[in-house]
């Protein structure tokens, strides 16, 4: 008899295809792995922005390892409260992303307002705090475009929401 | 048919946003700048992004079997309930930059309401949405700063951006029968109570730019939300379901 915590570790270590050294357990977008009366799993993720393209993907690539795991019957959910947040990443998940290249966010400090102000984005190259913002827009809608004074190079970093 | 008023205020909400989107898109590749390409394509998929809840959402309280692809595909221009704001063509960078101003400063200002919808679905987009659209409010007040207090040059277009639009802010800010009806049960918001605080966040940001209020004589009847358009609508529509209407039911 498979258990609920072969199902749940097979939707946990499902990756992001959009930042591949993340798993959507690190990036906090599974939410609930269950099993309901009549034996479906049912996995409930978040997208992180309202428009994220990887949705679709990630919703298929769950249904995909939770059958390899044994389970006949998946059922993906996505729900869109409480809305995610970049608190939700795991101290892992923020390492492996300093790892790849990509500045993780800064923590939000207050709940109050919906956009926390970051301090000093540190360079994930060489580690230097002497940075600027060239677009508050990036590569996915997750980040935004910095470049570091220091080394010269750019770099992706992921917006605090 | 007559649809449900609420799903007839999710599907006004969503074809903002569609519409919208579908003119940020037109910027793709003719940006002045890349970053301002993959900026505004960034904000027109956030936008996409609550116009697929929405739909989707009005399709589901409507229970005739429609999808967001059938709404927004299959609809033709009488049906759609978007403000005529958001319709306008884009024409000069400082045109849209204005648009992005007046638009994302009364649709951040409706979802943060919004969060306390006792509609539940409502409230879970808006408390999601709010945080993207704060970003847009600051792109668009970054670029009316630089743009309005720049160049002489820059100056006059990002005047001439707001005196192009202002006509259209009015009907933004209507309410109706239907909305109040929402209102009263507590789901919708009641949109002629966000204005002062909308002027107050314009006002200070046209005052920082240099610019100048345009005055607010030339009011058009406003008929978005019955489905009354502008002629450039029809072409947007036009682009925006060719392929879809060309090849029905096609998916990848």
């Amino acid at each position: 008899m498979l258990s609920l915590d072969e199902a749940r570790a097979a939707a946990a270590a499902v990756l992001d295809p959009e930042l591949p050294v993340l798993s959507i357990a690190d990036l906090g977008i599974l939410r609930d792995v269950a099993m309901a009366d009549d034996g479906r799993v049912v996995v409930s993720i978040t997208p992180t922005y309202s428009g994220c393209p990887a949705m679709d993907v990630i919703r298929r690539d769950v249904e995909d390892a939770v059958h390899a795991a044994g389970f006949d019957r998946v059922e993906v959910r996505t729900v869109l409260s409480p809305a995610w947040t970049t608190d939700w990443l795991t101290e892992s998940g923020r390492q492996a992303l300093q790892d790849y290249g990509i500045a993780p966010p800064s923590r939000r400090t207050t709940s109050t307002g919906p956009v926390a102000l970051s301090l000093s984005v540190r360079c994930p190259q060489c580690g230097s705090p002497d940075t600027r913002e060239s677009s508050r827009f990036g590569s996915t809608a997750c980040k935004s475009l910095w470049v570091c004074n220091a080394c010269r190079e750019p770099f992706d970093h992921m917006k605090a929401i | 048919m007559t649809m449900p008023a609420l799903a007839t205020y999710a599907l006004r909400l969503g074809d903002d946003a569609l519409v919208l989107s579908h003119r940020l898109g037109e910027w793709v590749t003719n940006a002045p700048q890349l970053e301002e390409d993959v900026a505004l394509a960034n904000i027109g998929l956030d936008l996409l992004g609550q116009a697929r809840t929405l739909l989707s959402y009005a399709g589901d309280v409507e229970a005739a079997g429609r999808t967001e692809d059938d709404l927004a595909y299959l609809r033709d221009e009488r049906e759609f309930l978007n403000v005529h704001l958001v319709e306008r063509p884009n024409e000069d960078f400082a045109v849209s930059m204005a648009r992005q101003l007046l638009f994302s400063t009364y649709q951040l200002a409706l979802y943060e309401r919004l969060q306390d919808s006792a509609d539940p679905t409502l409230a879970g987009m808006a408390a999601k949405a709010v945080k993207e659209v704060d970003y847009h409010r600051d792109h668009a007040t970054q670029w009316v700063l630089r743009l309005g207090d720049g160049t002489d040059e820059s100056h006059r277009r990002m005047q001439a951006g707001l005196e192009r639009l202002w006509p259209y802010v009015d009907e933004v800010f209507g309410t109706d029968d239907l909305e109040q009806s929402l209102v009263a049960d507590g789901i919708a918001v009641d949109a002629s109570t966000l204005r002062a605080g909308w002027d107050g966040y314009v006002d200070g940001v046209l005052a920082e730019a240099t610019l100048t209020r345009p005055e607010g004589t030339r009011t058009p009847p406003g008929g978005g939300r019955r489905g009354i358009h502008t002629e450039p609508m029809g072409f947007l529509l036009a682009e925006m379901q060719h392929l879809h209407r060309a090849h029905p039911g096609a998916s990848w």
